[in-house]
Formats: structure tokens, C-alpha cells, sequence
């Protein structure tokens, strides 16, 4: 073939190809695809974010397909995974972890046509939109349950980062658990990961050997809940329902509850106007909620858990006044509560909290 | 401030076992001449097969079985490419670690959010598992003990026996040994498959005996720890065993600073672990020397075994 013909052939076809697909878009499924941190059997984060995704699938019946790519580090890597993503015609990107927030507003930047979702960040773009879940609410709910649980008075978290994400939890679960115990403590082991079994498992661990006997975890694999079985203490699940990982220490699981925001944002794209609000959902608006209470834990307990429940669904904050800081110092005023600003920024412990809070001085 | 520096002393040890056990079956595949990179793919296939075999009701020690036998497969898949195929080591191994981690993840998606029927518990040997510090190390499971006869063992086998010597000198010279009658090939696909078999079962120890469960990747890495032990430890079983200590301990310590409430930097402890991996590898690299002398000198060669 000559290469002039070569080429009026091929503009042909692209000019076919585009006609074509300007016919057919009405039938053509609209492509999404999810970035994950962790793997899909990670049984907490991750896995939380994929119910959502088949939520999602199953709301729209074909009217959207999506794409998962698990295991993708926060780093340089993420841009490149985004990018391809992008490259390959998904319409709709939803980057799942905190780390992801820069590379999602570079490659955002290249693809203007592209709506792009990045969970729990601080920063937007025009074509980036933010969602993230209050997860201190159910935080708060566990805390009051540690409260009636805990014979030690010394409670555990084994955490991820020292972002104020993960430091307004810690927060609410003492907060929460000193409603019931004013003397109890919380003691916080960071791991520096959001997914290392291993790693987690002996963080968990770690904390037990102290004498703590109901954790939490900020982190994305069962493993403290399992550690937390074998060594005979509470402990509670996260993001996902891990009461089959640890049926005899898991006292609940904080969960996050995906599928709805997932479904709206494909149903706005899919109508041609995507969804550009910034969304911070918690209990009220259906995003989490503190679920599968083990049995054991006493009718007290239940309902003090209920009553706040319904009071934080009926739209009251969890971070309102009185609230004292680590060292005994009034922060919150009785009266006043911490504005959402203030609570995604919040780099300070509450009283109750142990040891320094990373990066402060 | 309560110091009780008895569990720091347990995690440390919990975390060195599988480390040490792994690490010990790649020293003898590299002192027969051949770097297996494929530590971590062996390793989680082992314990994917370890977990399956105890959800189908097998008992511990059949699951151990199943374990180490995925371990050796991925072995031999190994042994064949390298020793008959005479590929490249590393490819070859690095392909393993791939390899096995994407098979087991695919073939572990329904086994995920089930713990183990049954697991490797604690026998504590009465009166030693109370002390205080080194009680630990008298409360160990089936698997604990059977690492630490396995230095001995180790050791025993390569200083002390003839086969060992022979597996020896097919990492020092294949030529020179083949040319003394020894069978290079036998004896080196019986190195890796060792290698293999202990790969695995430090696969289930973190399936079985550690996490109770099954999780993809739940080897977190840990294959390259007991990969970079063997080269710290200069091909020796005794230093394999204190250097497993070592980097069990520095994860531990990192973590249990942070619950006894000590104000250091929790960055600086996360980094604790890399840290140590450059002082070490400086201090031994320091001495050229050494390093040269207990170097397997065929170690990662291709070699021709026929006529």
C-alpha cells in the first residue's frame, strides 16, 4: 500500500470512528475506574470501596462499567497508574486514598474532560471533586462501647498516619469513651502504613502487652482485631464489617458506606452533569455508621450509643465544647463547636490521649 | 511508666521466626551456588496452600505439608528454568516473586475474611516460659522450635557432613566438583528445593501461626528481609539467626517504645528498620574481605553440566 493511501484510509476510518461513536454514545456504557491503596481482600478499606463500586455497577445496569486497580503506592507510581486511566477513555476516576491527592490534581490538569473523585483529600480542581466520610462519628459511638468494656481503663489505636484524618478519630473514640470513664486513657502506636498485616498485627500487640484491653485501628487490614481474639481483649472493626475475622473481641465495626455517593456521582455523569459539590457525609447523610454490636456488649451501653446516634443523625457535632486538650487546657468551649475547617485540620490531642502527638511540638 | 520489656522481647521473637526460617533455606540454595530472588512468591504461595489445606479440614501437619509443598513447586519451576534452562538467576527469581504473588492472590479471593480452623499455638516449656526477658523464648509454637534446630541443623549439615561439603564445593566451583564425579545438577536442585520447602513453611507460619488467616500479600515484604539476612549474616546459619533477632527486634522496638510512652520521633522509629539495614550492610562491606571469603564464589553463575 502506498503510504498516501495508506493514510486518506486511515483518516477515513478516524472520521468513521468518531461519527460512530457520536451515534452510538447514547448505548455506549460510560467507562469509570477506581484507584485502590490496598488489595480488594483487604476486608477493611479498600474492600469497603469496592461494595461500593459493584453498588454502584449494579444501581446503573450497564449503563457504566468500571475498571479496579489494586495495590498502587502513593507515590509515583499513582500518577502514572491515573494517567493511563485517563489515556484509556475512563470518564470517571476515583482515586481511594489520601495519598493520592497530588497526582490526581496533575493528571487531572491533562484531562480536563475527565471528572476525577479523590477521597478524603483538601485540595480541588476544577475537574476534582472531594469526598470524604466522617468517620469520627462512628469513632465516637465505638469509644462510648470501650467505655463500658474496658476493665484496664487504658484504651489502644493503632494508627496510620498523623494527619488530622486519623487524629480527629483517635479523638472521638476518647471523647466518646470518657462519656462512661472520665479516668480512662488511650494509648497510640503509629505504624506508618495503611496496609501491613504484619505490622498492624504487632502494633496491636504491642499495645496489649500495656495492659490495653479494647483497641481501635485507623488502619486497613482485620489483623489487630485478630490479634486483639487471640490475646483475649475487645476490639473493634474498621471500614468494613470484620466480625467474622475476630467473632469473640469484635465489640462493632465503624463502617464506611460507599455505594450511594458512587451511585449519584455515575448517575450525575451519566446525565451530563457531574457532580462537583465537595462531600463530607457521616451518619446522618448514610456515608458510615457503627454496625453488628456484638451481643455482649450490655444494654447500657447499647443505648447510650443509640440516643447519640440519633443525636448526631439529627444533625448535632460530635466536637462540640466542653473539650479539653491533652494538657487540661480548655479548647473547645462549653457552647461552641469546632467548624468543619477546624475539624479537618485539628493537629492536637484531647485530654486523655497519651504520648505527643508526631510532628507537634 | 511501666517498663515490662517482656513483650517487646516476645514480638521481636514472633517476628524473627519466620524471617530466620526462610532465611536459613535460602542460605543453603545460595551456598549451592544459586540466588533464589523468589523468596516472597514462594512464600505466599505456601502459606495460600498452608490456609487452604486447613479450611478443607486437613490437620496442621498435612497443612504444613501443602505449604511446603507449594514452596518447593514454585522451587522447582525455579530449579528447572535455572539449572536445566541455565536462565538468568535474577529474572528468573524475580519472576517468582511475581509469580507467586499474583497466583496467590487470584487463587486466595474466596479464601479471604475466614480465620484458620486450626492454628499453631504456644507450648510453653514449664518453669522457662515464666522468666522474665528470655521467657519467650521458651514459648514458642511446633514451628518456633523446629526454626531454631534448623540452625543447628544447618549448620551441622554444611560444616559437618559430607553432603554438605559436596554442596559446598558445587558453590564454590561446579567445574572443579563435576570434575570429581559429583552430580552439580542433583545436588543443586536438591539446594533449591530445600530452599523452597522452607520458604513455604515460613508461609505458614505468617498464615497459620502469626495471622490466623489468609490476606493477600501478608508476607508484607518480609521474603526480601530474609533475602538481604543471608548476605548480612556472610552464608552463616549462627549469624542468620542473630540478624533474623535484629530486624524482628528493630519493628518491635519501633512499636513498643511508642506503647511505654518514650517522646521519640515516630518517624525516626518507622525508619528504624532501614536504618539498621545501612549500618549493617556498611559495617560488612567494610570488611571486602570477609565478604569475598564467605561468598559462595559460583554464586548467581549459570552452569553447564553435561558433556
Amino acid at each position: 500500500m502506498k503510504r498516501s493511501t495508506f493514510l486518506g484510509a486511515t483518516v477515513a476510518s478516524l472520521a468513521l470512528a468518531t461519527l460512530g461513536l457520536g451515534a452510538a454514545s447514547a448505548a455506549e456504557p460510560l467507562k469509570a475506574a477506581f484507584v485502590y491503596v490496598g488489595p480488594v481482600g483487604d476486608g477493611g478499606w479498600t474492600y469497603a470501596h469496592d461494595l461500593g463500586r459493584k453498588a454502584m455497577e449494579k444501581a446503573l445496569g450497564g449503563k457504566v462499567v468500571s475498571t479496579i486497580v489494586e495495590n498502587v503506592p502513593e507515590s509515583g507510581d499513582a500518577e502514572r497508574v491515573i494517567r493511563d486511566l485517563a489515556a484509556k477513555g475512563n470518564k470517571l476516576i476515583f482515586t481511594t486514598s489520601f495519598g493520592y491527592m497530588d497526582s490526581t490534581l496533575k493528571v487531572a490538569k491533562s484531562f480536563p474532560k475527565v471528572e476525577f473523585y479523590h477521597a478524603t483529600g483538601f485540595k480541588s480542581a476544577p475537574n476534582v471533586t472531594i469526598y470524604n466520610s466522617r468517620m469520627y462519628e462512628p469513632a465516637y459511638l465505638a469509644g462510648i462501647i470501650a467505655g463500658h468494656m474496658s476493665k484496664s481503663g487504658k484504651l489502644g489505636v493503632v494508627a496510620s498516619f498523623p494527619i488530622p484524618e486519623v487524629v480527629r478519630n483517635i479523638n472521638a473514640y476518647t471523647m466518646g469513651a470518657r462519656t462512661v470513664n472520665p479516668a480512662i486513657t488511650t494509648k497510640v502506636v503509629w505504624v506508618s502504613t495503611w496496609y501491613d498485616p504484619t505490622k498492624e498485627r504487632q502494633a496491636a500487640e504491642a499495645l496489649i502487652g500495656q495492659g490495653v484491653d479494647v483497641l481501635i485501628q485507623n488502619t486497613d487490614s482485620s489483623a489487630p482485631l485478630q490479634a486483639a481474639q487471640d490475646k483475649g481483649v475487645y476490639a473493634f472493626g474498621w471500614d468494613s464489617d470484620m466480625t467474622a475475622y475476630g467473632p469473640k473481641a469484635h465489640l462493632a465495626s465503624a463502617i464506611e458506606i460507599w455505594g450511594g455517593y458512587y451511585t449519584k456521582a455515575a448517575e450525575a455523569a451519566v446525565a451530563g452533569k457531574p457532580l462537583k459539590q465537595t462531600v463530607w457525609g457521616g451518619i446522618k447523610e448514610g456515608m458510615n455508621d457503627l454496625v453488628s454490636i456484638n451481643p455482649i456488649v450490655p444494654e447500657a451501653a447499647r443505648k447510650q450509643v443509640a440516643d447519640k446516634r440519633a443525636e448526631i443523625a439529627a444533625g448535632k457535632l460530635v466536637f462540640t465544647g466542653p473539650i479539653k486538650g491533652q494538657d487540661g487546657s480548655m479548647k473547645v468551649a462549653a457552647g461552641k463547636s469546632l467548624t468543619d475547617k477546624e475539624v479537618d485540620s485539628i493537629n492536637w490531642y484531647v485530654e486523655g490521649v497519651e504520648g505527643q502527638l508526631p510532628g507537634q511540638k | 511508666m511501666t517498663l515490662s520489656v517482656t513483650p517487646l522481647v516476645a514480638s521481636a521473637i514472633a517476628a524473627a521466626i519466620p524471617l530466620l526460617i526462610a532465611a536459613l533455606g535460602e542460605l543453603v540454595t545460595e551456598r549451592a551456588g544459586l540466588l533464589n530472588l523468589g523468596l516472597e512468591g514462594m512464600m505466599l504461595m505456601g502459606a495460600l496452600a498452608a490456609f487452604v489445606a486447613i479450611t478443607h479440614g486437613a490437620s496442621l501437619p498435612w497443612a504444613l505439608l501443602a505449604g511446603m509443598l507449594a514452596g518447593a513447586a514454585g522451587a522447582l519451576v525455579f530449579g528447572f528454568l535455572t539449572i536445566t534452562l541455565q536462565a538468568s538467576q535474577v529474572a528468573t527469581g524475580l519472576s517468582l516473586t511475581i509469580l507467586g504473588a499474583g497466583i496467590s492472590s487470584f487463587l486466595g479471593r474466596d479464601y479471604v475474611g475466614y480465620r484458620a480452623p486450626a492454628t499453631f499455638e504456644t507450648l510453653p516449656i514449664p518453669g522457662l516460659a515464666d522468666l522474665p526477658v528470655v521467657g519467650p523464648l521458651f514459648d514458642l509454637n511446633v514451628l518456633g522450635y523446629a526454626a531454631l534446630l534448623a540452625v543447628v541443623g544447618v549448620w551441622y549439615f554444611l560444616q559437618r557432613s559430607r553432603l554438605g561439603l559436596h554442596l559446598r564445593s558445587v558453590g564454590e566451583s561446579p567445574a572443579v566438583a563435576r570434575s570429581l564425579g559429583l552430580r552439580v545438577n542433583r545436588i543443586r536442585y536438591g539446594a533449591v528445593l530445600f530452599g523452597g520447602a522452607m520458604a513455604g513453611m515460613a508461609g505458614t507460619y505468617y498464615a497459620l501461626a502469626q495471622l490466623k488467616m489468609w490476606q493477600e500479600g501478608l508476607t508484607s515484604g518480609n521474603g526480601w528481609i530474609a533475602l538481604a539476612l543471608v548476605v548480612f549474616a556472610t552464608w552463616r546459619p549462627g549469624r542468620v539467626a542473630i540478624g533474623a533477632l535484629l530486624f524482628g527486634g528493630v519493628t518491635a522496638l519501633g512499636l513498643w517504645l511508642q506503647t511505654v510512652g518514650v517522646g521519640v520521633s515516630t518517624f525516626a522509629l518507622a525508619s528504624l528498620p532501614y536504618l539498621a539495614t545501612i549500618v549493617v550492610l556498611v559495617s560488612i562491606s567494610a570488611d571486602q574481605q570477609a565478604l569475598r571469603r564467605h561468598a559462595p564464589a559460583a554464586l548467581g553463575k549459570p552452569f553447564f553440566d553435561g558433556d
